[in-house]
C-alpha cells in the first residue's frame, strides 16, 4: 500500500506545480488545493499505514492491547483539512474579486505592483 | 504549570470574538482593541518579568502532560517577541484609530487585527511543531484578510502573490512535519530535540531540516524567497503596513531561530552555512532593490528584506555573540521598521502621495516629523548612539571573531548603502521644497488626529533612543536569551523533565 500511495502523492506534488506554473489563475488556484491534498496525503501515509487495528482500548484495560494504529496522523489531517479548506475558500473569494477589480485571468497582467 | 503563558494568546483571541459580536458598535470596538493591546503588552512585561527571574515556563495544554500534549513554553526569546508584539500592536491601533477610514474599520478591522496577534503570539509561544503550524495558518488567514481589506485594484494583485506564496510555504511547512513526524513520532519540539540525535539516517534530518528552512525563508522574506513582499507590502492602508512590517516577517524569522537552535543542530556546518550565504545575499538584494525605487514604502518594504539578512546572520553564525546580537537586532527592528511606516503614513496624510516626486517640503511645514523619521532611519542605517548601531556593531563584532570576513564586508557595506535610502528618503521629502501640485493640500491636522498619529510614533523613537542609551540593559536580556537557545538541554528538561519528577 505504501508504494502505491508513495507514487500518487508523488503525481499530485507533480500536478499541483504544474498547474501553478500556468498562467491562469483559476489554475494556479487548483494547483494550491492539490498541493494541500497532496501534503495532507503525505502526512496520513508517512505515520505507517496499519490496517484493520484501531487504537481501542478494550474494556476493563487502560491502553490498547498490542500493536494498534497510530490515531494522531488522521487527526493531524483532520486538522490541516479544515486550516486548507478555510484558506482554500478565501482564495477563490479572492481570485474572484481579483478577476472583478483587474479584469482578466492571466497571470502575466498581474504586474501593476511589481517592482 | 504556568497558567499566565496562555494569556498573551487568550486576550487577542477572545476580544477578537467579542469584537466581531460588537460589529455595528465601532466605539465599543475601537476601545475593546486599545484595551485589549494595552493589556497584551502588560501581560507581556509581566511574562518577560517572570521568565527573567524564574527561568522557562511551561503550560501543559489541557493537563496532558509533554510530549502528549501541546505544551506552551515561554523561554526568554519567545517572551521578548511577546512583548514587542504587544507594543507593536498597542501602537498601531492607536494609529489606525484616526488614520484608518470609516470603510476599513466597518468591515471588522479590530477583529482581524486582534486575531492577528493571536497568531503571532500563539507562534512565539507553542512549543509544539504541528501546533506551530495552526498558529502560522491563524496568522496568515488574519493577514490575507487585512491585506485586501478594501478591495483597491493593486490590494487585489498584492494579496493574490501574497496568498499564493505563503500557501505554498504552509504545504512546505506541513509536508517537512508530515515528514518528520513519521521519522520520529513525535511532534513535541523538546523530544524532537532529543530523539532526532538518535535517528541513524542524519542525511535524512538535513533534508527535513532544508524543509523547514525553505518554509521559513518564504515567511521571513529570505533571499531568494522574498519576492512576494515588495510586491504587497506597499498597498494596504499604512497602517496594516505598519503591523506586517514589523510582526509577520520576524515570525518567520522566530521560527527560523527556535528551529535552528533547538531542532536542527547536528550538522551546523552545512545547515548554518548555508543560512549565512542566505543572509549575506538577503542584505545585499534587499539593499539594492532599495536605491531602485522612488515610493515611500517600497523603499521600506525592500529594507525589511535587507534587516532580515542580519537576524539571519546572527543566527547562521551559531557563536553566543552572534545569536545575542541576532536577538538584539529583532528587538531594534521591529520598533524601528513599525516606526517608518507610521511616519510615512504621517507624509502622506500632510501631502497625499507616497511617491517620492510628490512630496517635499515637510521640513519646512512639519520639523517635529522630521526629527521623528531621522531617529528611527539613522537607527536603521546603524548610526550611533541609536539602537541600530548596537546591533550592527555586536554582529560585526561576532563576525570578526568566527573569522567571517565577507559577511562582516557585507553587513558594513550594506549599512552605508541603507544610509544612503535614509538620505533619499530625506531629501526628497523633507529637505526639497514642495512640488507645485494641481490638487489642494490635505486639511492640516489638528486635536486629537493630531495626538493619535504622532503619540505612537514618538513612543516608538523614544524606544528607539531608549535601547540605544541603555544598550548594556538590552544587551544583558538578549544574552541570557542567547544563552537559553544555545543550550537546548535547558529547554528540554524545563518541558519534559517535570513529567519524570512526578
Amino acid at each position: 500500500m505504501e508504494p502505491l500511495l508513495a507514487f500518487v502523492i508523488g503525481g499530485l506534488y507533480a500536478a499541483a506545480l504544474f498547474m501553478m506554473l500556468r498562467r491562469s489563475i483559476v489554475k494556479l488556484v487548483i494547483g494550491l488545493m492539490l498541493l494541500s491534498n497532496a501534503a495532507n496525503l503525505l502526512i496520513f501515509t508517512a505515520a505507517g499505514l496499519t490496517r484493520g487495528v484501531p487504537p481501542l482500548v478494550p474494556e476493563g484495560l487502560t491502553r490498547p492491547d498490542g500493536l494498534s494504529a497510530d490515531p494522531l496522523p488522521q487527526a493531524l489531517v483532520l486538522t490541516a483539512i479544515v486550516i486548507s479548506f478555510g484558506v482554500l475558500a478565501f482564495a477563490v473569494v479572492l481570485i474572484h474579486r481579483a478577476y472583478v477589480a483587474v479584469g482578466t485571468d492571466d497571470l502575466r497582467r498581474l504586474r501593476d505592483t511589481d517592482t | 504549570m504556568s497558567p499566565e503563558i496562555a494569556l498573551p494568546i487568550l486576550i487577542p483571541l477572545l476580544s477578537a470574538a467579542v469584537s466581531v459580536a460588537l460589529w455595528r458598535h465601532m466605539a465599543l470596538q475601537r476601545s475593546l482593541a486599545v484595551l485589549a493591546t494595552g493589556a497584551l503588552l502588560a501581560t507581556g512585561l509581566v511574562l518577560l518579568w517572570e521568565v527573567w527571574h524564574d527561568g522557562i515556563l511551561v503550560m501543559d495544554m489541557g493537563v496532558w502532560p509533554a510530549p502528549f500534549g501541546i505544551a506552551l513554553v515561554a523561554d526568554l526569546l519567545a517572551a521578548i517577541m511577546v512583548v514587542l508584539a504587544g507594543f507593536t500592536g498597542f501602537a498601531v491601533t492607536l494609529y489606525s484609530l484616526v488614520s484608518l477610514d470609516r470603510e476599513h474599520e466597518n468591515f471588522g478591522y479590530y477583529p482581524l487585527l486582534l486575531l492577528l496577534l493571536a497568531g503571532v503570539c500563539g507562534a512565539f509561544l507553542t512549543g509544539d511543531i504541528f501546533n506551530l503550524f495552526v498558529w502560522f495558518e491563524v496568522m496568515l488567514i488574519a493577514s490575507f484578510a487585512l491585506l485586501v481589506l478594501g478591495g483597491r485594484r493593486t490590494q487585489m494583485e498584492g494579496g493574490l502573490k501574497y496568498v499564493t506564496l505563503n500557501l505554498i510555504a504552509s504545504a512546505i511547512f506541513l509536508t517537512a512535519v508530515g515528514l518528520l513526524y513519521g521519522m520520529v513520532g513525535t511532534l513535541n519540539m523538546a523530544d524532537l530535540s532529543v530523539k532526532l540525535a538518535e535517528v541513524e539516517e542524519q542525511g535524512l534530518v538535513t533534508v527535513l531540516s532544508l524543509l523547514f528552512m525553505i518554509a521559513f525563508g518564504i515567511k521571513a522574506a529570505a533571499f531568494p524567497l522574498f519576492f512576494w513582499l515588495p510586491a504587497s507590502y506597499h498597498t494596504p492602508p499604512v497602517a496594516i503596513s505598519a503591523v506586517f512590517a514589523g510582526l509577520l516577517t520576524k515570525v518567520g524569522v522566530y521560527a527560523l531561530f527556535r528551529v535552528f537552535t533547538l531542532i536542527f543542530t547536528h550538522d551546523v556546518g552545512y545547515t548554518h552555512n548555508l543560512l549565512l550565504w542566505g543572509a549575506g545575499l538577503t542584505m545585499l538584494t534587499g539593499v539594492l532593490g532599495a536605491a531602485a525605487q522612488f515610493e515611500f514604502r517600497r523603499i521600506l518594504s525592500f529594507h525589511i528584506i535587507s534587516q532580515i539578512g542580519y537576524m539571519l546572520m546572527g543566527l547562521a553564525l551559531f557563536t553566543p555573540l552572534a545569536v545575542l546580537g541576532g536577538i538584539f537586532y529583532i528587538v531594534h527592528h521591529i520598533v524601528v521598521k513599525t516606526n517608518l511606516f507610521l511616519v510615512s503614513g504621517v507624509a502622506r496624510r500632510l501631502r497625499g502621495s507616497y511617491e517620492l516626486r510628490d512630496l517635499g517640503g515637510l521640513y519646512r511645514s512639519a520639523p517635529g516629523l522630521s526629527v521623528l523619521f531621522l531617529i528611527p532611519a539613522l537607527s536603521l542605517a546603524g548610526m550611533p548612539p541609536l539602537s541600530g548601531f548596537f546591533g550592527k556593531f555586536i554582529l560585526v563584532r561576532a563576525g570578526l571573531e568566527a573569522g567571517a570576513y565577507a559577511i562582516v564586508f557585507v553587513a558594513l557595506l550594506v549599512g552605508l548603502l541603507t544610509l544612503y535610502s535614509m538620505v533619499k528618503i530625506w531629501a526628497e521629502v523633507f529637505w526639497k521644497p514642495a512640488p507645485e501640485s494641481a490638487s489642494p493640500p490635505p486639511p492640516p491636522l489638528r486635536g486629537r488626529e493630531r495626538l493619535l498619529l504622532y503619540a505612537p510614533i514618538s513612543a516608538m523613537a523614544a524606544v528607539t533612543v531608549a535601547i540605544g542609551l541603555g544598550a548594556a540593559w538590552v544587551y544583558d536580556v538578549a544574552e541570557a536569551a542567547a544563552a537559553q537557545l544555545l543550550d537546548p538541554a535547558l529547554y528540554v528538561e524545563a518541558v519534559l523533565g517535570r513529567g519524570r519528577l512526578q
